[in-house]
């Protein structure tokens, strides 16, 4: 559900556009300006010429009409600044909304003595409910708040917040004990003990974030603004004494035309657009279904050294597949195929089903007639690991080594030696060997395999290009490790891995000045979770592994990983370009104002209107309009961001000064060249 | 002979953090300040003063004193005039050593913070004082003394000789022991004439060979500082990006020039002189214009100063390059280890703004760029346009400033502009055609050398503190490459674009217009 309403929030959408238009006004209240130093100055920029405007109109001195469209056009600018914040913060609003709406007031029916069996309980608000108390929920019944199952098993639908339908079971103890607020009870029930405050819940918690209500400026957005304030500063130092030299050579400049150069050269276009690039970053993870719980962990995420992969799920599918058989001389490749395929009919765990499907796919084989009387299949069980089936006299069998051996009578050192080698075979390279028996006759072996994503090495290549190691964490041994590991072509990976070595292992880099990202789901994981630089907590994982990281990922995909350091490495390329397209205007703002200020005392300086502007106003007031209207034509890739691939810093960085350094320094002179034809042709200036 | 320094003094080499490091320093040269001041003031009843001069005047005193404390070597008096030679030698060659050794720890320190990983010490300021002069400005500049001597540079404690022209008048020659002087005034980048028509004298510079010795001796230290910047932080691929950025500018600067000085002045042409040896104007015949050319975008590129032509005499596009290599900071070279600093603050300020494009936070050799070192230095970049437009703006609109200038409409801006931003950026060389020996440009330059000098050091040593405690990131491919010809292209075009938005205003209404007014004939 929310998913959808998450996808469906298009870049522009006309509901935000227009709250984004009152929230552009609102926002020039210069208390809050005052957080942006740069469109601060603007303002006061604006209200300046606004100021020497009314002056103008009132002694009716000066040229009022110019002096009037400078100053609308500097309150555009604000304006235009304002409202890039207001579209990103809107987008954020919209999905807020969508949340709320799950967070209706539910009836709690808290238990009055939780410790004993005949769930007494009172009817009280969900407001109302502390941590500690305990409250029933069963079939049919929304969870009221974040909690822990103490007691009971249940299947709970979670779309409200992961978008995903498919009904989860929450049970006490383990891994999956962690239920959310807002969430619905499908059938039978449990006891859930709550763990947050009404109104710190998780849901509570999204909600703020992605309104961003907390949004504190992250530590690169700081340095930048930074950056960004002293640049102001340094052309205002410019600007001001500009004053002077032009007033030795014999050149009054008036207030308005001076503030008009000054805002053109001050980064106005990152520093109006800055803000909305941050909270479109987020906007990003959440669109993913990814939500951070600050804009500095989605800062981390690009600068990400090493990332640690679970091996089930992410690098391989999770289930062990046949993939080869192996039979002993004397007995054809086929003959081993149909014999397996009997054999696993009457198998229902995924291993017997990727039998049957690699006998249909390669080898032709179809269902045979089992209706017979003679027919008689031999379920797999876990105790005896074997599965088959009787027809007539012959029994057909597979199963692990050890028990066909056992089923056929043999100790293992008895088997054939082509037999006992293809076993060996399919262990050393991390697979698991299965056998095959027709009666007493061992036919051969089923190379069952961790068979790894199809396209997951041409992912870590692409990782690698990026300067970023991935390591895999298994549980398996260091051989099947090694295996997998070679076959995924991952850089490292850890073995036999316990919670305890995740964490030394991301101490470790970290000692070495490299930043770790990680995702998990068990409580065992929380530390780690919280050691890493980006930790992904799984939203089917427990409480404690959601608090301890810094992201939680509602699809609970650890693929998902690479997409949340491509999105970190997004934001920040977004930044530096625009930072760098906006340096880059000020040259042609140069050479469209610097000639038209002196071109009265000095005409010669007219050989530095490059662009042949038509009139020394037209040509200061074009350069203003072209950078109020360069604002929004920013907006959209602000949102987006700046595409990236996979490809080394030295490709990036070549591309990106390719197009934003080198079409910073030319755009604006194309740009104001036709504003400037337009406002010639209208006769504004 | 170091461990006896260190007896007599009695400092210990322990390793200091950027704060006592900064104070040492500041100690130092505050030290040196008062001593060549006091020693300024009470010139005549000390001896060594063939020419019996009197107490140097206060303003000029103090305006002297910074002046070679801080490496610039501005001078408002006429040397062989002014000053005896007990003050030329004890007092300013003395400075000449240590205001260059101070430049070199301090290249060393900031250094460090990239070499090291999580510490907070840079070094030993007194150490690396008494190493830097000891070992490498001692040696050189003996050797490079006895080179001119041989050249047939004066080496003497006389004070002047008479002698009797072939027209029979007499004529009084100054004299003094100008070689040694001339050795460490270009091999520190110091650029103080012994002299006032400092490397155009014939006694300092005598010939071609020895142009291009002070040429050789002006470059060969502060091109060799980002080689041991490479050595130190272990990688000479950095070092060598950042010299190539160097050069580049130096070398375009000087084709610049000479095609400006070699086109001449077609008002001149006009009125009927033969353009043929392009604008002579200011230069010496023995060196001619190639030479002169080389000297002056060598000596502003550098924060040396000294000068062979009158720049105030080169046409106004040939102007415009050594007054805008000044204003770009003195970095390319720059002075001895101030130009390694100085272009070492641009590249940290250059990843920050295009480290981003990767998609990563920005880090120089592997020390994340944050917003502390960014408010430093961005504290650092604004002095210079600060001091140098602000009190160019002034002087432009106050009696006292205007009283001094030689020419009026847009050169006697250039005028004004060059002498805050020879002052400021700690070059020392003059415009002429400015008379600063007043007390407004005495006192108002003197303060400019001192902020162009100090109130920089002190943030740019803060940012070494922040970077030396920070862990050294290891390289990856995912990190923004800082060889190589990319960066520097994008320094280049960092120093070039700041520098540029900063100063192109004021360069337009002084060399720039009058470049366009002398090709459309008119004259002030």
């Amino acid at each position: 559900m929310m998913s959808k309403i998450i996808q469906s929030a298009a870049l522009f959408d006309t509901a935000i556009l227009g709250t984004a238009v009152k929230d552009a006004v609102l926002k020039l209240n210069p208390m809050t300006l005052a957080r942006n130093p740069v469109i601060f100055v603007t303002e006061t920029a604006a209200a300046l010429v606004t100021a020497l405007w009314l002056r103008d109109m009132l002694m009716a001195s000066g040229n009022v009409w110019f002096s009037g469209q400078i100053g609308a056009w500097l309150w555009f600018t604000v304006l235009f600044a304002n409202f890039a914040e207001a579209v990103a913060e809107g987008r954020g609003k919209a999905q807020a909304d969508a949340l709320r709406r799950t967070r209706t007031d539910t009836v709690a029916k808290r238990l009055v003595i939780p410790e004993t069996n005949d769930r007494i309980f009172s009817k009280v608000s969900a407001l109302d409910l502390n941590p500690g108390d305990v409250v029933l929920v069963e079939a049919g019944d929304l969870i009221p708040a974040d909690g822990e199952v103490v007691e009971g098993i249940a299947s709970v639908n979670e779309s409200a917040i992961t978008g995903e339908s498919a009904p989860v079971i929450r049970e006490s103890g383990g891994d999956r004990s962690a239920v959310t607020g807002g969430t619905t009870v499908l059938s039978d029930w449990f006891k859930v003990k709550i763990t947050a405050a009404p109104g710190s819940t998780f849901i509570d918690r999204m909600i703020a974030l992605v309104e961003g209500a907390e949004r504190k400026k992250t530590p690169n957005e700081l340095a930048l603004s930074i950056l960004l304030a002293g640049m102001t500063l340094i052309f205002l130092i410019a600007v001001v004494t500009l004053w002077g030299l032009a007033g030795y050579s014999g050149t009054m400049l008036s207030g308005t035309v001076l503030v008009a150069l000054l805002v053109t050269l001050i980064p106005t276009t990152i520093g109006g657009l800055l803000s909305a690039i941050g909270i479109a970053g987020m906007d990003r993870l959440i669109r993913f279904n990814v939500i951070a719980t600050s804009g500095r962990a989605v800062e981390a995420a690009g600068d990400v050294d090493t990332l640690l992969l679970d091996k089930t799920g992410t690098i391989t599918y999770g289930n062990r597949l046949a993939t080869a058989f192996l039979p002993v001389p004397g007995v054809t490749e086929k003959e081993l195929a149909e014999a397996a395929f009997l054999a696993s009919l009457a198998d229902e765990t995924p291993e017997g089903r990727s039998i049957i499907a690699l006998c249909k796919g390669s080898y032709g084989l179809r269902e045979p007639d089992n209706t017979t009387e003679f027919f008689n299949a031999v379920p797999f069980s876990a105790t005896t690991r074997i599965s088959g089936v009787d027809i007539g006299t012959r029994s057909v069998r597979k199963g692990a080594v050890d028990a066909i051996l056992k089923h056929v009578a043999m100790v293992a050192n008895a088997a054939p030696a082509a037999f006992r080698d293809a076993v060996d075979r399919v262990s050393r390279t991390g697979g698991t060997p299965l056998g095959v028996a027709d009666g007493n006759r061992l036919l051969g072996v089923i190379h069952l395999k961790d068979v790894v994503k199809p396209d997951i090495k041409h992912r870590f290549a692409a990782l690698r290009a990026m300067g970023i190691r991935t390591v895999m964490v298994t549980g398996d041994n260091p051989v099947t490790a090694a295996a997998i590991a070679s076959e995924a072509g991952v850089d490292d990976f850890i073995a036999e891995a316990t919670p305890e070595d995740k964490l030394s292992y991301i101490r470790n880099e970290q000692k070495g000045g490299r930043m770790i990202a990680m995702c998990g789901d068990g409580t065992n994981d929380a530390p780690a979770l919280a050691q890493a630089d980006v930790g992904v907590a799984m939203q089917s994982g427990t409480q404690a592994a959601r608090e301890a990281g810094n992201m939680v990922d509602l699809d609970s995909n650890p693929t998902k990983l690479i997409e949340v350091v491509e999105i970190g490495k997004q934001l920040l390329m977004t930044r530096g370009s625009l930072t760098t397209f906006s340096i880059a205007n000020d040259v042609a703002k140069y050479f469209a104002i610097i000639p038209a200020l002196f071109v009265v005392t000095y005409p010669e300086l007219g050989a530095l209107n490059l662009m042949g502007l038509s009139s020394p106003q037209s040509a200061i007031l074009s350069a203003v309009i072209f950078n109020a209207l360069i604002i929004i034509a920013l907006i959209p890739l602000a949102l987006k961001g700046v595409a990236y691939k996979p490809v080394g810093a030295s490709a990036l960085l070549r591309r990106n000064l390719l197009i934003y350094g080198l079409g910073g320094l030319i755009v604006p002179f194309i740009g104001i060249k036709i504003i400037d034809i337009i406002v010639a042709a209208l006769h504004l200036a | 002979m170091e461990t006896g320094i260190r007896r007599l003094y009695g400092f210990s080499t322990a390793e200091q953090d950027w704060k006592s490091y900064t104070l040492a320093m500041l100690a130092f040269n505050a030290l040196g300040f008062l001593f060549l001041y006091g020693l300024m003031r009470l010139q005549g009843v000390l001896p060594l003063n063939p020419q019996g001069f009197g107490a140097v005047p206060e303003a000029l005193s103090f305006n002297t004193a910074i002046s070679f404390v801080t490496n610039t070597n501005w001078q408002s008096y006429g040397g062989e005039s002014t000053m005896s030679n007990l003050v030329q030698m004890m007092g300013l060659a003395v400075q000449n050593f240590l205001s260059a050794a101070t430049g070199i720890a301090l290249a060393v320190a900031f250094t460090r913070a990239f070499a090291r990983s999580g510490t907070a010490s840079l070094g030993n300021f007194w150490d690396d004082l008494v190493k830097s002069a000891l070992y490498i400005l001692l040696p050189i500049s003996i050797v490079l003394a006895i080179v001119y001597v041989a050249m047939g540079t004066p080496q003497t404690l006389q004070g002047s000789v008479e002698v009797t022209t072939l027209e029979g008048a007499k004529q009084v020659i100054a004299l003094g022991p100008v070689a040694s002087q001339e050795a460490i005034k270009q091999l520190g980048t110091n650029g103080g004439g012994f002299f006032n028509a400092n490397a155009a004298h014939p006694f300092e510079n005598p010939s071609a060979w020895s142009n291009y010795l002070s040429i050789f001796a002006m470059l060969v230290l502060s091109a060799a500082m980002p080689f041991m910047f490479g050595r130190m932080v272990g990688d000479e691929r950095q070092g060598r990006a950042l010299f190539v950025t160097m050069f580049l500018f130096l070398i375009i600067g000087t084709g610049i020039v000479y095609w400006s000085e070699a086109s001449g002045n077609p008002i001149l042409a006009s009125l009927g002189l033969d353009p043929v040896m392009g604008n002579m104007e200011g230069k010496e015949v023995r060196f001619g214009l190639a030479m002169s050319a080389l000297f002056a975008v060598v000596t502003t590129g550098l924060s040396c100063g000294a000068v062979n032509a009158m720049h105030s005499s080169l046409t106004p596009l040939g102007g415009v390059v050594p007054l805008f290599f000044i204003q770009l900071g003195e970095i390319l070279p720059g002075g001895v280890g101030s130009g390694l600093y100085g272009i070492l603050i641009i590249a940290v300020l250059t990843v920050f703004i295009a480290g981003l494009m990767v998609g990563r936070t920005p880090d120089y050799l592997g020390k994340k760029i944050e917003a502390k070192e960014m408010k430093l230095a961005m504290l650092a970049l604004l002095i210079l346009p600060l001091v140098i437009l602000g009190f160019s703006a002034v002087a432009a609109m106050i009696p006292a400033g205007l009283s001094s200038l030689a020419n009026a409409g847009p050169h006697g801006l250039s005028e004004i502009l060059y002498a805050y931003s020879s002052a400021a950026g700690n070059n020392g060389s003059a415009f002429a055609g400015l008379y600063a020996n007043t007390n407004w440009y005495n006192t108002t330059l003197g303060i400019a050398m001192f902020l162009g000098r100090f109130a920089y050091i002190v943030p740019m040593m803060a940012i070494a503190g922040s970077l030396g405690a920070k862990t050294r990131i290891p390289a990856s491919k995912g990190s923004f490459p800082t060889h190589g010809p990319m960066f520097v292209g994008l320094l280049s075009g960092v120093i070039l674009i700041l520098g540029g938005l900063q100063y192109f205003p004021a360069l337009a209404l002084g060399p720039i217009v009058e470049h366009l007014l002398m090709l459309a004939g008119k004259t002030f």
